[in-house]
C-alpha cells in the first residue's frame, strides 16, 4: 500500500484540505467556506475528500487560526503556524522563490526566502486593512459577486484613488467616490490597487522583494490585484493554480516528513466533538475556558492563566 | 488614621519593595494583589484609551490596594512618559473618590535621594537616618541578588528535566527573602539558592538557539503584561538574554548610557526611555551571534517613532532575525502565539543549515 498524508488549513474565511502522496503530488483537494464554525467545516471537507484506492493515511496536519482545535479533533500529527507552511508548500513548487506574498481572509503575510530556508517574515499587525475580508465586504456593498472582481476591475484603465493607509478611511474614499459618479470599474480596480498599496506600506514595509515573487492566499485569485502587484513591483509575479492550497498542502508535507507508524481513517462523523466555555471563577483572572470533549470524554481545556486545568 | 502602604506591582520586585517600606516606615504594608484580568480591566476602564498599557495596569493594581483598604500608595516615575502617571494617576483616583495620599519618589527619571528622604519622614515622622540607609542597603541587595538568579534561570528554564524545579526553587527563595532578618541572613540565603539553583539538573545541548529580548521597561519586566513571553520562549528550548532589570534601570542606566552613545557614532541624543540602550544591545547581541532579537514594548510607546526603525536596519546589516512586538490590554494571545512559533521555526531552519 501507498502513503498518503492529509493536510487540513482551517482559515477565517475558507477551509482547505489536500491529499499529497509520498512524493508530494497532489491526489485531491478542496475548498470550502468556513462559515464561522470551524468544526462544522472540517467535518464537511474531510466527508468530502476521498482517499484513493491502494493508498493508507499516514499522518494529518493543521494549520491556519483554528489548527489547534482541529488538530485536536483529528488527532493530528503536526500542528503548526501558517507562515511555516507556507513556506513548505510554495518551496516544494517553486524551489528557487524569493518571496512569497500571501494575502488571506484575515491576515497577511511576507516570507523572504533565501537559499531554501525562510530568512524573514512579518504577518499585518493589529488591523485588517489590506485582506480578502475587506474586500468581500465591499464586493458585498457594491453588489458584485468577490468572484468576478477580478474581471471587472481588469476592464478599467483609470482606477479611482483610494486611500490606503486604513480600511476604515478606504471606506469612506470609496462611498465618496461612488457618491461622485465614478464607475463601478473603476472604483473596483481602485482597491485592488489599494490592497496593493496597502499591502507594500504596512506588511512588506521597506523589505527588498527580490523576484521570483510567488504571490499566493484566497486574494490571489484575484486577477486586478495580481496585475496591479506587476504593475508597482516592476516585475512578474507566479501564481500557481492551486495558490490558495499553499498552506494545506505544506503542512501535509511537515506532517509526512513526521514520520509515525499511526494509521489514521478518516470516519469523523462518528466522532462526537463538543466543546463548552466556562468562567473559571477560581481567582480574579476570571480565565474564558473552553472544554473539549471528545465522544462525552474532556480531552482538553484551554485558556486557563495558572496551569491549573 | 493608620497609614497602610501600597505600591504598583512588576515582576516580583514586591518582595524587596515589601522589605523596604514594612522596615523603615513604621507602617503597615499591603502587598498589592498580584495582576489579573480583574486588575487589567478596572485600569482601562479609568485611564485614557490611548495611555500605554503600564498606565492602565499600574492604576488598576492601586485601585485594587485601596479598595482592600490601603491608604497611602507610592509610585515611581521613569524617564518616559511614566514619569508623569503619578500625577494623572492621583487625579483620576481623587476623582473617583478615594480617601489617600499618593507620593511619586522618582521625578523626571531621577533618583534623588535627600527628596526620598523627606518623602519618608513625612509619612514617617520617627525615621531614623542611618537605620534607613541599612535597610536601604539590603533592599539594594535583594534586588540585584534577584536579578542574578533571574538571569541565570532566564537562560536554563527552557531545558530543566523536571517541569517547574526552577520556579519551584524560586519561589520558596522570595518566601525567604520576604523574611530576611539582616544582611548576613541575606546573604545567606542568596548563596544556598544559588548553590541549589545552580544543582538543578538541565539538559542543554552545546548549539542551542539563543535570543536576546529587548524592549521597553515595564511591559519587559512584568509577566503579565508580556503574556508570559519569556516562559513561552522557554518551552520552545530557548536560551533567553534580557539586559533590562531593576538593577540596570536604578543602578546602571544612567552612567552606561552616556557610554552607549559615545560607541553608538551615528546616535548622538537620548530618545526617551531605553531607546538608546536597545540600539545598543540589539548591536551587541548581533555582533554576539545571537539567533535572533525581540523587541517588546506597550502600544503607543516611543520605539514606535524612535528607535524601531533603526533596530531593524542594524538587524538587517548583521542578517540577524529581528521581531516586534506590541502588546495592548487585549492584543489576542492566538495571534501572538502564530507569531512567535514562526519566528521559533524560521530560527530552528537557519541554524540547522
Amino acid at each position: 500500500l501507498n502513503q498518503c498524508y492529509l493536510g487540513v488549513d482551517i482559515g477565517s474565511i475558507s477551509t482547505k484540505g489536500v491529499i499529497i502522496d509520498s512524493n508530494y503530488n497532489i491526489l485531491d483537494s478542496e475548498y470550502i467556506w468556513t462559515e464561522g464554525n470551524p468544526k462544522e467545516a472540517v467535518k464537511i471537507l474531510i466527508n468530502k475528500l476521498k482517499i484513493p484506492e491502494g493508498y493508507v493515511l499516514k499522518g494529518i496536519g493543521t494549520t491556519g487560526s483554528a489548527r489547534k482545535l482541529i488538530g485536536l479533533m483529528l488527532d493530528a500529527n503536526v500542528i503548526k503556524n501558517e507562515i511555516t507552511a507556507h513556506a513548505y508548500g510554495t518551496l516544494n513548487f517553486y524551489p528557487e522563490c524569493k518571496t512569497i506574498l500571501e494575502i488571506g481572509g484575515q491576515d497577511s503575510k511576507i516570507i523572504m526566502i533565501r537559499n531554501g530556508i525562510i530568512t524573514d517574515y512579518a504577518m499585518n499587525t493589529l488591523c485588517a486593512a489590506g485582506t480578502g475580508s475587506f474586500l468581500s465586504s465591499q464586493a458585498k456593498r457594491l453588489g458584485i459577486d468577490i468572484e468576478n472582481f477580478g474581471d471587472i476591475a481588469l476592464k478599467s484603465s483609470k482606477p479611482v484613488k483610494i486611500a490606503a493607509r486604513c480600511t476604515v478611511f478606504a471606506e469612506s474614499d470609496l462611498i465618496h467616490k461612488a457618491q461622485l459618479g465614478y464607475s463601478k470599474e473603476d472604483i473596483v480596480a481602485g482597491l485592488c490597487k489599494s490592497i496593493v498599496l496597502n499591502y507594500l506600506n504596512n506588511v512588506a514595509k521597506g523589505k527588498k522583494l527580490e523576484s521570483p515573487i510567488v504571490f499566493q492566499g484566497g486574494v490571489s485569485k484575484n486577477k486586478g490585484v495580481i496585475k496591479y502587484f506587476k504593475e508597482i513591483l516592476g516585475c512578474d509575479i507566479i501564481v500557481d493554480n492551486n495558490s490558495h492550497l499553499m498552506g494545506a498542502i505544506g503542512i501535509a508535507i511537515l506532517s509526512s516528513k513526521q514520520r509515525s507508524d499511526k494509521i489514521y481513517n478518516l470516519k469523523i462523523n462518528e466522532i462526537d466533538f463538543i466543546t463548552k466555555a466556562n468562567e473559571c471563577n477560581g481567582c480574579s483572572n476570571n480565565c474564558e475556558l473552553l472544554r473539549i470533549f471528545k465522544n462525552n470524554k474532556l480531552i482538553d481545556t484551554w485558556g486557563s492563566k495558572c496551569g491549573k486545568y | 488614621m493608620d497609614k497602610i502602604i501600597s505600591f504598583p506591582q512588576v515582576g516580583n520586585y514586591y518582595v524587596p519593595i515589601n522589605y523596604l517600606f514594612s522596615h523603615i516606615s513604621n507602617c503597615k504594608v499591603l502587598i498589592p494583589p498580584k495582576i489579573t484580568n480583574k486588575t487589567v480591566e478596572l485600569g482601562s476602564k479609568y485611564s485614557p484609551d490611548f495611555v500605554c498599557t503600564p498606565f492602565k495596569y499600574t492604576l488598576g493594581t492601586l485601585i485594587e490596594s485601596l479598595n482592600m483598604g490601603s491608604n497611602t500608595l507610592i509610585q515611581l516615575g521613569g524617564g518616559c512618559r511614566y514619569g508623569y502617571y503619578a500625577e494623572l494617576q492621583d487625579k483620576i483616583l481623587t476623582d473617583l473618590g478615594y480617601n489617600f495620599k499618593l507620593y511619586n519618589l522618582v521625578i523626571g527619571g531621577y533618583i534623588d535621594t535627600k527628596r526620598i528622604y523627606k518623602i519618608m519622614k513625612e509619612i514617617n515622622p520617627k525615621i531614623k537616618k542611618f537605620k534607613s540607609l541599612y535597610h536601604l542597603f539590603i533592599t539594594i541587595k535583594m534586588v540585584k541578588y534577584m536579578d542574578l538568579i533571574d538571569d541565570y534561570i532566564r537562560k536554563n528554564i527552557g531545558f530543566e528535566v523536571e517541569k517547574d524545579s526552577f520556579k519551584n526553587e524560586y519561589e520558596n527563595m522570595l518566601k525567604e527573602f520576604s523574611n530576611v532578618k539582616g544582611y548576613i541572613h541575606l546573604k545567606k540565603i542568596y548563596k544556598k539558592y544559588k548553590k541549589r539553583i545552580k544543582k538543578i539538573k538541565i539538559n542543554k545541548p552545546d548549539n542551542v538557539i539563543k535570543i536576546g529580548i529587548i524592549g521597553e521597561l515595564y511591559t519587559l519586566m512584568e509577566p503579565f503584561a508580556n503574556y508570559n513571553i519569556e516562559y513561552n520562549l522557554a518551552s520552545k528550548n530557548i536560551e533567553i538574554t534580557r539586559f533590562t532589570n531593576a538593577t540596570y534601570l536604578l543602578f546602571k542606566k544612567s552612567k552606561k548610557v552616556d557610554k552607549y552613545l559615545k560607541k553608538l557614532k551615528n546616535i548622538k541624543y537620548r530618545m526617551g526611555a531605553d531607546a538608546v540602550d536597545n540600539i545598543y544591545y540589539s548591536k551587541y547581541l548581533c555582533e554576539k551571534n545571537y539567533d535572533g532579537v525581540i523587541h517588546i514594548k506597550s502600544s503607543f510607546c516611543t520605539p514606535e517613532i524612535g528607535n524601531m526603525s533603526i533596530i531593524n536596519n542594524i538587524c538587517k546589516s548583521y542578517n540577524v532575525p529581528v521581531i516586534f512586538f506590541s502588546f495592548d490590554t487585549s492584543t489576542s494571545d492566538v495571534g501572538i502565539e502564530t507569531r512567535l512559533e514562526a519566528f521559533c521555526d524560521m530560527l530552528e531552519m537557519r541554524k540547522k543549515i
